[in-house]
């Protein structure tokens, strides 16, 4: 956008401190810190009830905080001043739109609602509707609905979108295509943050993703350097006999069904000592494996210590 | 674009959807002109009803009064929560159009149809029962229904606060409509009935609605028509329902 509207928010265009948010006695949100640059694709990625939605709905100014700080585009959104609601985007995680109006009319609708919107056509076109353009929305289909949604929000030519969930019910196809929509979004220079609880969905589309467990963020990284993925760590896996027990020193952990897994930043020493003692002892590691941790395994591993901690 | 060019732009989408949705367009204008024929099939339109009141001349005004609550109170308390249930006000409230902006074009749109709705129970009425139109009490008429419309309009956003959801929402709408209809000078004419019924029935804003538009289109008394007792009752109904929706109404699915 313009020079004047950069100005007023830096580079950064979410920023939160200390985000707290409790419902009666259940804490929903436990002390989030985040920082969104301007133009990337943030994602926040966690588990249902992780905090996701009430962290994003705090963002768009529809929740009041319990405690901390917020600026989006250099404003507080629980002011919902109309200079920020005009620069934003929203995709809600479930929203109507009048039924009886065509996809052109709701989207010239919403369009009205801005100071600088963008040609609705053009809208219609960009999220795929062109050819639905005079249907009413009673007649769409779920995914030209989710479509409508996102022209909806990008009516107003938004600098900051926020996607709560944007492709939870797509088809693979369907994914791909929305995909494309939100990268294209970032090539137009807005900043994306968007919720998922899909990894391949932050993995492909993010350019950071912070990882949302129980109400507070667990690992904040690229996609490729997110958790231990940057480091060296490794992970060996294998199975052993019931009651067999690998040597204490190398901290091995036993997982479900005699399974055993370490992550290592020293994986030749290991495994030179753990075959050394399997061979010595005459035990067969079964099914060993060396890998590298998947954004999948760093996620899990995340958000399921955290639950453990949370049900301790 | 200011508030107001929003709130009137408003007004232009919520007319084309509201006639695109059959079922509106046809409670709030089939139905009168419906009940204003039985009525005046089954009590004879031209016969006196006492007093020197003619049944089209009683009819007319009250099927007025039945249009414009369906038109203000009832659509908007339908529509209100049908839409705040779908996401619709929650996805309203996340754009730059300033909330007052949104009902101000459904109120507005609200008063218009209700307008329309009085153009055409007053044609019809003239046209097939030779019903005297109040030329004269045209300045009261316009009072009366703005008064009644938007007060009729806070109370239907009053009970859309109330209402937990969009299924509970006829039938509550229903129960504190209809059997005030029937005692309240719509349905039935009063004059004859016990004492306390009436007083009960004062009590609400239907009556008094009702007792201004007869007045206004009864054609024996003289007089230009403004009933102020019964605008004023209208009025404090309205102020109380405006209290109220301020008070509960949420713009989002309740769950």
């Amino acid at each position: 956008m313009t020079a004047a509207n950069g100005a007023a928010g830096g580079d950064v265009a979410i920023e939160v401190r200390g985000l707290r948010k409790s419902y009666g006695s259940l804490e929903a949100v436990r002390g989030i810190d985040l920082r969104v640059e301007r133009g990337e694709i943030f994602a926040m990625l966690g588990p249902n009830g992780a905090g996701k939605t009430t962290t994003v709905e705090i963002l768009e100014g529809y929740r009041s905080r319990s405690a901390g700080e917020v600026r989006v585009l250099g404003h507080d959104p629980a002011r919902r001043e109309r200079d920020l609601m005009s620069r934003m985007g929203i995709v809600l995680q479930q929203s109507g739109v009048q039924q009886y109006l065509t996809v052109r009319e709701v989207v010239s609708m919403y369009a009205g609602y801005y100071p600088h919107p963008r040609d609705v056509d053009e809208v219609i076109a960009l999220v795929g509707l062109a050819d639905a353009a005079d249907r009413r929305i009673l007649q769409l289909s779920g995914g030209q609905h989710r479509r409508v949604d996102v022209a909806l929000a990008l009516a107003g030519d938004p600098e900051l979108l926020f996607l709560d969930e944007p492709t939870t019910g797509f088809d693979p196809s369907a994914r791909r295509q929305a995909w494309e929509t939100v990268r294209s979004l970032a090539g137009l220079g807005k900043t994306v943050f968007l919720t998922t609880h899909f990894m391949d969905e932050a993995q492909t589309l993010a350019n950071r993703v912070a990882i949302i467990a129980r109400g507070q963020i667990v690992a904040t990284g690229s996609p490729n350097t997110l958790g231990a993925r940057g480091s060296q760590a490794t992970i060996i896996r294998f199975s052993l006999p019931s009651g067999v027990v690998p040597p204490e020193a190398l901290g091995i952990k036993p997982m479900q069904g005699g399974a055993w897994r370490v992550e290592t930043e020293g994986p030749t020493r290991v495994l030179h000592e753990l075959t050394g003692w399997a061979v010595a002892a005459g035990v067969e590691l079964v099914g060993l494996e060396v890998s590298r941790p998947s954004l999948e395994d760093v996620y899990l591993a995340l958000t399921s210590e955290e639950a453990e901690e949370g049900a301790a | 674009m200011s508030g107001i060019a929003l709130a009137l732009r408003q007004v232009r989408y919520e007319n084309r959807a509201f006639w695109r949705n059959p079922i509106a367009a046809f409670f709030t204008f089939f139905f009168p002109l419906m009940f204003m024929i039985i009525f005046n099939v089954l009590f004879g339109g031209t016969s006196g009803l006492g007093g020197g009141l003619r049944v089209a001349d009683f009819y007319t005004p009250g099927v007025i009064v039945l249009g414009v609550i369906t038109a203000t109170y009832t659509n908007i308390a339908m529509m209100v929560t049908a839409a705040r249930d779908l996401g619709i006000l929650k996805r309203m409230r996340g754009t730059p159009l300033p909330p007052w902006a949104f009902m101000a074009g459904r109120i507005v749109h609200a008063v218009l149809l209700s307008f329309l709705l009085v153009v055409i129970v007053a044609v019809f009425g003239s046209v097939f029962y030779s019903v005297r139109l109040p030329w004269d009490r045209l300045p009261a008429l316009v009072l009366t229904l703005a008064i009644g419309a938007g007060s009729f309009c806070a109370l239907g956003l009053a009970i859309a606060g109330l209402v937990p959801n969009a299924d509970s929402a006829p039938a509550i709408v229903q129960f504190s409509v209809l059997p005030l209809n029937f005692i309240s000078n719509v349905f039935v004419d009063m004059r004859d009935a016990p004492s306390w019924i009436n007083t009960v029935s004062e009590l609400f804003p239907i009556r008094h609605f009702a007792d201004a538009m007869l007045g206004i289109w009864n054609p024996l008394p003289s007089g230009n028509g403004f009933a102020w007792a019964d605008l004023g009752v209208m009025a404090a109904w309205g102020v109380a329902g405006v209290l109220v929706a301020v008070r509960y109404f949420t713009w989002e699915p309740r769950a």
